[in-house]
């Protein structure tokens, strides 16, 4: 048993602790020797928290003996390094907060350290989430356990890779376009963007405000809902979080689809969607049939153009938020300025890469003088378009089913000098936060190359149950997540 | 440009771009509009970053033009992905973050206050 405990579940470690079989401590000590063998090949984590998970987890040893245990008490997880966690080191994958250490603590990692959950590493992203591939990071790109010459997909990369490797039990993510549902295909894990406004985002480092959301990143459907159940919630700290009571996610868990009506979007059937990912994804379709679901054509007519508003709206709202990064208040600041505006300057070109500069240029210019209304407008009002478009589709049916990426993992470098290439990698998860929508991706299968497949399941607001139900009978009926990587 | 490094900066957000290229077609975004906008984005590209920046960023302006194919007559902007009234909460005194905590991760610091590079000479 003690071999084998970094590839557990949340469900199935929770009663391992509570019944005392195993301490908080052994477990930990699992997932920290995991790391050790594989870390070097996948390279999951920016910042690996031994000590202090350690110290995490015989805190957690404490309260599993007063009896008193949460779900996630005592459980090793990885945190997406674009959290701040208090007195940690938060870098967001760029040289900007290489030294950086939050005063404070995001709502959901204070949520996490209630319950004496286990924090064993900062996981490894795209800088400032900006990426399909997490070749972006500052510190380095993470490795596919499935094929270490392809990507893990982005920018929760290394949140992915990590659950995948057995580093760790399970993970946070944030997803403002794809980038805890992509990774997790991409990976053959299972990963939930909730609703917008769902879950707090005080402390998650901003980069399209009005997209991004945190979520669970996890080895299977059940952890999925117990991590969100954990997280979810209003929060004052945060103007734009949902108001409305949060049920346990898991009481969402019944095997049962019958009667549910599941869209099927015919526009996301379309030219260069991978035949391997199309076959997959319909195979999945035919289980959920066979389970008594009823399988309907839908349109959302306005999905060819989501990719183009999201690469408008998004580096829009990251050019004003990251307007923050100017050597003054935290993070890097240039040697020897000469004045204020070349400290601003040099500051802001040492301290971010490539592709965040692309997207603080692209934004810039779609908000400025004259171009404005034909690009910002524009893609704002189309976003109009594509949220009504669900309305419509959610009029006929409970569910949307799509396949999350329209291929496999590609290569490392394929396609990191053609950003245009990397952008649509994300063209059926971008609607989902145009919309605000919940989805999850759950593994449909693999490649005849041996590579994970995600089938994405994308619900109303606040439908987070349906959505889950359906991921969960379908998992339930397969056995694709069960599947692990052959790393040594 | 290497002139415009000594304005005034609060001048330089007056610089304005040409006119729109983007009614017109053919007509492409140019190494110095991504001079310029990098200046206003408070960037300084290294002068081999421009010409792949230039191509790679009307490559993307080009895919962005199919927006113009979509109607968008009357149809009002999306301004939240789930729509909400103002959210205000009680005004309460709380505890905040102190002084020390707020510059601890500040590059130069004076006494209680971030430090940088002189403003208005003298």
């Amino acid at each position: 048993m003690a071999d084998n405990l970094a590839a557990l579940t949340i469900h199935e470690l929770h009663g391992l602790l509570k019944s005392r079989t195993v301490s908080a401590r052994e477990v930990t000590d699992a997932v920290l020797d995991r790391i050790a063998a594989v870390e070097g090949s996948v390279h999951a984590y920016i910042t690996v928290l031994a000590d202090t998970a350690r110290e995490q987890a015989a805190h957690a040893d404490r309260q599993l003996a007063q009896g008193d245990a949460h779900y996630l008490t005592g459980i090793p997880l990885a945190i997406k390094d674009i959290l701040c966690t208090s007195g940690i080191r938060t870098t967001c994958g760029s040289k900007m907060l290489e030294h950086f250490i939050p005063p404070y603590d995001a709502t959901v990692i204070a949520s996490l350290k209630k319950h004496a959950a286990v924090f064993v590493g900062k996981a490894n992203m795209d800088e400032f989430a900006m990426g399909s591939s997490n070749e972006t990071s500052f510190f380095g790109l993470v490795r596919n356990p499935w094929d270490l010459e392809r990507v893990p997909g982005g920018s929760s990369g290394g949140s992915a890779a990590a659950v995948a490797a057995d580093e760790c039990i399970a993970a946070l993510g944030t997803d403002t376009g794809g980038s805890i549902r992509q990774p997790a295909a991409l990976c053959g894990v299972v990963g939930m963007k909730p609703t917008y406004g769902r879950v707090s985002r005080y402390g998650l480092i901003a980069f399209a405000s009005s997209l991004d959301q945190v979520g669970p990143i996890t080895k299977d459907v059940e952890d999925a809902a117990v991590l969100l159940t954990c997280i979810s919630g209003y929060d004052p700290k945060d103007s734009t979080s949902i108001n409305a009571p949060v049920p346990d996610y898991r009481n969402a868990l019944v095997p049962e689809v019958r009667g549910m009506k599941i869209g099927i979007p015919r526009e996301y059937f379309i030219e260069g969607l991978d035949p391997e990912v199309e076959a997959a994804v319909r195979t999945a379709l035919d289980v959920l049939q066979e389970q008594g679901a009823e399988i309907r054509e839908i349109s959302l007519p306005h999905t060819r153009y989501a990719v183009a508003v999201y690469y408008l709206i998004a580096p829009a709202e990251a050019s004003s938020n990251l307007a923050r990064y100017d050597g003054v208040k935290y993070g890097f600041r240039c040697a020897d300025p000469a004045n204020l505006h070349e400290m601003y300057e040099q500051t802001r070109s040492e301290g971010f890469g490539t592709e965040v500069k692309r997207r603080i240029m692209l934004g810039t210019y779609a908000l400025s003088a004259g171009y404005y209304d034909a690009y910002y407008k524009k893609a704002s009002q189309v976003r109009t378009l594509i949220r009504q478009d669900f309305d419509k589709a959610f009029a006929a049916c409970d569910v949307i089913a799509t396949p999350t990426a329209p291929t496999p993992a590609f290569r490392l470098g394929e396609k990191l000098n053609d950003p245009l290439s990397m952008y649509l990698s994300d063209i059926f998860t971008i609607p989902a936060n145009l919309a605000g929508l919940p989805g999850i991706s759950v593994p449909c299968g693999f490649s005849t190359e041996g590579l994970p497949i995600g089938l994405q399941f994308i619900g109303n607001v606040l439908q987070e149950e349906k959505v889950l139900r359906c991921a969960y009978c379908y998992e339930q009926s397969t056995l694709w997540h069960t599947r692990k990587p052959a790393l040594t | 440009m290497a002139g415009l490094g000594n304005l005034d900066p609060a001048m330089e957000v007056r610089i304005l771009l040409p006119e729109p290229l983007f009614l017109v077609k053919s007509m492409k975004i140019t190494e110095r509009d991504v001079i310029q906008v990098a200046r206003l984005a408070r960037l300084r590209l290294r002068p081999e970053e421009i010409e792949p920046m230039t191509g790679q960023l009307n490559a993307i302006l080009d895919y962005f033009e199919t927006l113009q194919q979509v109607d968008t007559t009357d149809i009002p902007p999306a301004t939240h992905a789930v729509a909400m009234t103002n959210a205000v909460r009680d005004d309460i005194c709380a505890p905040s973050l102190m002084p020390e905590a707020a510059l601890r991760n500040a590059p130069e610091t004076e006494q209680s206050f971030f430090k940088v590079p002189k403003i208005i000479e003298t």
